[in-house]
């Protein structure tokens, strides 16, 4: 049995499932009470849970994210909301310094469980402070897990894992794929953390991405099969912990690689991909690993420079060719 | 530190040019922003655009202390602070719509409208953010040696940033040249200001510092431009910084599109009995300005407007070239790439 949401109503079933199930498990952030928070994803939470575990904030990031670190280290579940992943800048001593580092430090003695979750991403024309990709800057802290969902299935079950996870995590929402609606099965379910997800089989060359260009990357395949390139399509769904295992399966299959994000290529998550690739499956690739991402640049606010900014369809499937034209299989 | 509730029972000691001058700017910046919520509401703008219909006395009342060399920082809410600013309208109308004539060439949008020539230091879209820019401005005119003064904008929200605290104590003791003016329309997007904070009022803060504090009736411009101009003349003057305080509404959602049903019946009926234009309105009639006169000007407003929003959907997009320049003023072209 599957019922069709969106992205946003997924998840908010989630955090709704957790929050009837553990009572420690609390909601913190600005505009979470009354408005529900400005994608509605604490909608009615405040009315049935009440004021004590829907934490509505002043706008002091500094101050709550710190707090919810401090609460989490006395066992409460804390599910802190960042209105847009972008404010992280004004918070990041909390994550950065204490909540990734608490437990190594510690030597084991601290137990961080805490969610940070934050819409991301361009598109919307929300200009250089409201448009960025954080995941790589997450991912480069030794200590933090960062997931991405793309589905709305997969965001349910993720955010789900996150809380129930007992390390911090960043749990990353696109903006634009809150409203796209989706079947999702009925009932509780879970899906841990580390495990990617193939969204589309296919045997010449496995396009590796997450969170929205996966869609990017879906319908770059549907284009590609027109040129009788079967390409698969791998959602990495969680950074840390990645799934090396699920990538390594699918280049011994297909041999040639194109990593797909949105966010700034330099220094970019994909990089990192490529690099592991490149240092362990260096004898199966037929052809370079190819990274199609955002330009080294500030998001744009204009519309036409906001689109040239991101991956689009087409620059994947230049990409796919491009790889495959040097590819030492098909020479 | 003395905390005074103005109303509009301001003595006359103005000129009639002066009076007209605070009607005209008020009106502009009104007309600016129901211009460009239409173009919202017809699909003609997107992205978060913040009007600041209700508080135009703030933006003009404290903008008309400021001399031209002095500066100022804004929010995400800053059409208004710009364009009292002297900042013209058909520029900042052509950055909404993301144009190659805008402010900043279409790069930056509503929430960062910049002319560094005009001494605006930047709209902001990062709350909070402004407030220690605006005193690194305050250290540069001490470093200097100028009389220049900054006149920091935010909101009540921004008030409750680490930022504000950590800025003004900085300033109060290297006693900075620093006006900070909280824009209190009682709202943080949907959360009232008063359900995450203990103090009925938010100058009281200045207290904590030892500098002056006073809360006035932000929806009153000449009760405004007087507490602002005290404020201006006692930093001018080498004495530090003040926190004013102006009580104001906010008319519209939180942004265009925002429907804002959060907001209780009586703060929409009471922000638009105690509305600025309304209550200045009334003031001119009793000080010698007369309905046609201020019928012209409405009518000027609405040309330069209409002006402003032609100049903005004619102009051009800005050319993809422009998509990598001005990331670093040098090394620009190798660094975009790699
Ligand atoms: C650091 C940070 N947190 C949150 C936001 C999202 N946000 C934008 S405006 C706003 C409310 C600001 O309220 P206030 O300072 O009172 O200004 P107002 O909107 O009322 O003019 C919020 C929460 C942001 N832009 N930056
Ligand atoms: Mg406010």
């Amino acid at each position: 049995m599957s019922k069709k949401v969106s992205v946003s109503a997924a998840i908010r079933e989630g955090m709704h499932e957790e929050m009837v199930r553990d009572e420690n498990v609390i909601m913190v952030g600005e505009d979470l009470g009354k408005m529900g928070s400005p994608f509605a994803l604490t909608l009615g939470f405040l009315d049935e849970f009440g004021p004590e575990r829907v934490v509505e904030t002043p706008i002091s990031e500094l101050g709550f994210t710190g707090m919810a670190v401090g609460a989490a280290m006395r066992g409460i579940r804390p599910v802190v909301e960042l209105m847009y992943n972008d404010f992280i800048s004004v918070s990041l001593d909390p994550v950065m310094n204490q909540a990734a580092k608490l437990r190594y430090m510690t030597g084991g003695q601290m137990t961080i469980p805490m969610v940070i979750r934050a819409p991301m991403g361009a598109g919307r024309r929300n200009a250089g402070q409201h448009s960025q990709c954080l995941e790589a800057l997450f991912a480069h802290i030794p200590g933090l897990k960062v997931v991405c969902p793309s589905t709305a299935e997969d965001a349910k079950g993720l955010i789900k894992a996150s809380i129930r996870d007992n390390d911090p995590v960043i749990f990353l929402e696109h903006k634009l794929l809150y409203a796209k609606k989706e079947q999702i099965p009925e009932g509780e379910y879970i899906i841990p953390l580390g495990e990617a997800d193939v969204k589309r089989e296919g045997k010449d060359v496995t396009i590796i991405t997450w969170s929205r260009q996966v869609y990017f990357a879906l319908d770059a395949a549907k284009e590609l099969e027109k040129s009788g390139i079967d390409a698969e399509v791998l959602d990495l769904r969680t950074l840390v912990p990645l799934d090396w295992e699920a990538i390594k399966k699918s280049v011994l299959k297909t041999h040639n690689v194109v990593i797909v994000e949105e966010g700034v290529k330099r220094g970019g998550f994909g990089g990192e991909i490529s690099a592991q690739i490149m240092e362990e499956l260096f004898d199966e690739l037929d052809s370079p690993v190819e990274r199609v991402a955002g330009l080294n640049i500030v998001s744009p606010f204009s519309p036409p420079l906001e689109d040239a900014n991101f991956p689009q369809v087409d620059d994947i499937v230049g990409a796919v060719k491009k790889v495959l034209n040097k590819s030492v299989s098909l020479v | 530190m003395v905390n005074v509730k103005s109303n509009m029972e301001i003595e006359n000691k103005y000129s009639k040019e002066f009076l007209v001058k605070l009607y005209e700017e008020m009106v502009r910046i009104r007309t600016f922003e129901t211009k460009a919520g239409e173009c919202f509401n017809k699909g003609m703008l997107a992205g978060n655009i913040h009007l600041c219909i209700g508080q135009e006395a703030t933006a003009v009342g404290a903008n008309y202390a400021l001399e031209k060399t002095d500066f100022i920082t804004s929010t995400h809410r800053g059409h208004g602070h710009c364009i009292g600013k002297g900042a013209k309208t058909d520029k900042t109308m052509a950055e909404l719509f993301g144009k190659a004539t805008g402010y900043c060439g279409g790069k930056g949008g509503s929430m960062h409208i910049v002319d560094v020539n005009l001494g605006i230091l930047g709209a902001n879209g990062i709350v909070g953010a402004g407030i220690p820019i605006a005193t690194g401005s305050g250290l540069a005119s001490k470093i200097k040696g100028t009389d220049e003064v900054t006149l920091c904008f935010f909101g009540d929200s921004g008030a409750n940033t680490g930022a504000f605290h950590e800025s003004i104590n900085m300033a109060a003791t290297w006693k900075l040249p620093v006006i900070y003016l909280i824009e209190n329309n009682g709202l943080g997007v949907s959360v009232d200001i008063k359900s995450v904070t203990n103090t009925p009022n938010l100058s009281v803060r200045a207290v904590a510092y030892d500098i002056p504090g006073k809360t006035v009736d932000g929806n009153n411009v000449l009760a405004v431009y007087e507490a602002v101009k005290e404020a201006v003349d006692y930093a001018r003057a080498g004495n530090g910084p003040s926190i004013i305080e102006c009580e104001t509404f906010r008319h519209e959602g939180h942004y265009c599109g925002d429907p804002s049903s959060y907001r209780p019946k009586e703060y929409i009926e009471e922000a638009y009995q105690k509305d600025a234009i309304k209550r200045f309105k009334e003031y001119l009639l009793e000080n010698d300005v007369t309905e046609a006169e201020m019928v012209e000007i409405d009518e000027a407003m609405k040309k330069e407007i209409e002006e402003a929003y032609e100049f903005a959907v004619n102009s051009p997009y800005p050319d993809l070239s422009e998509l990598t320049t001005d990331v670093y003023s040098q090394d620009n072209e190798r660094s975009v790439v790699r």
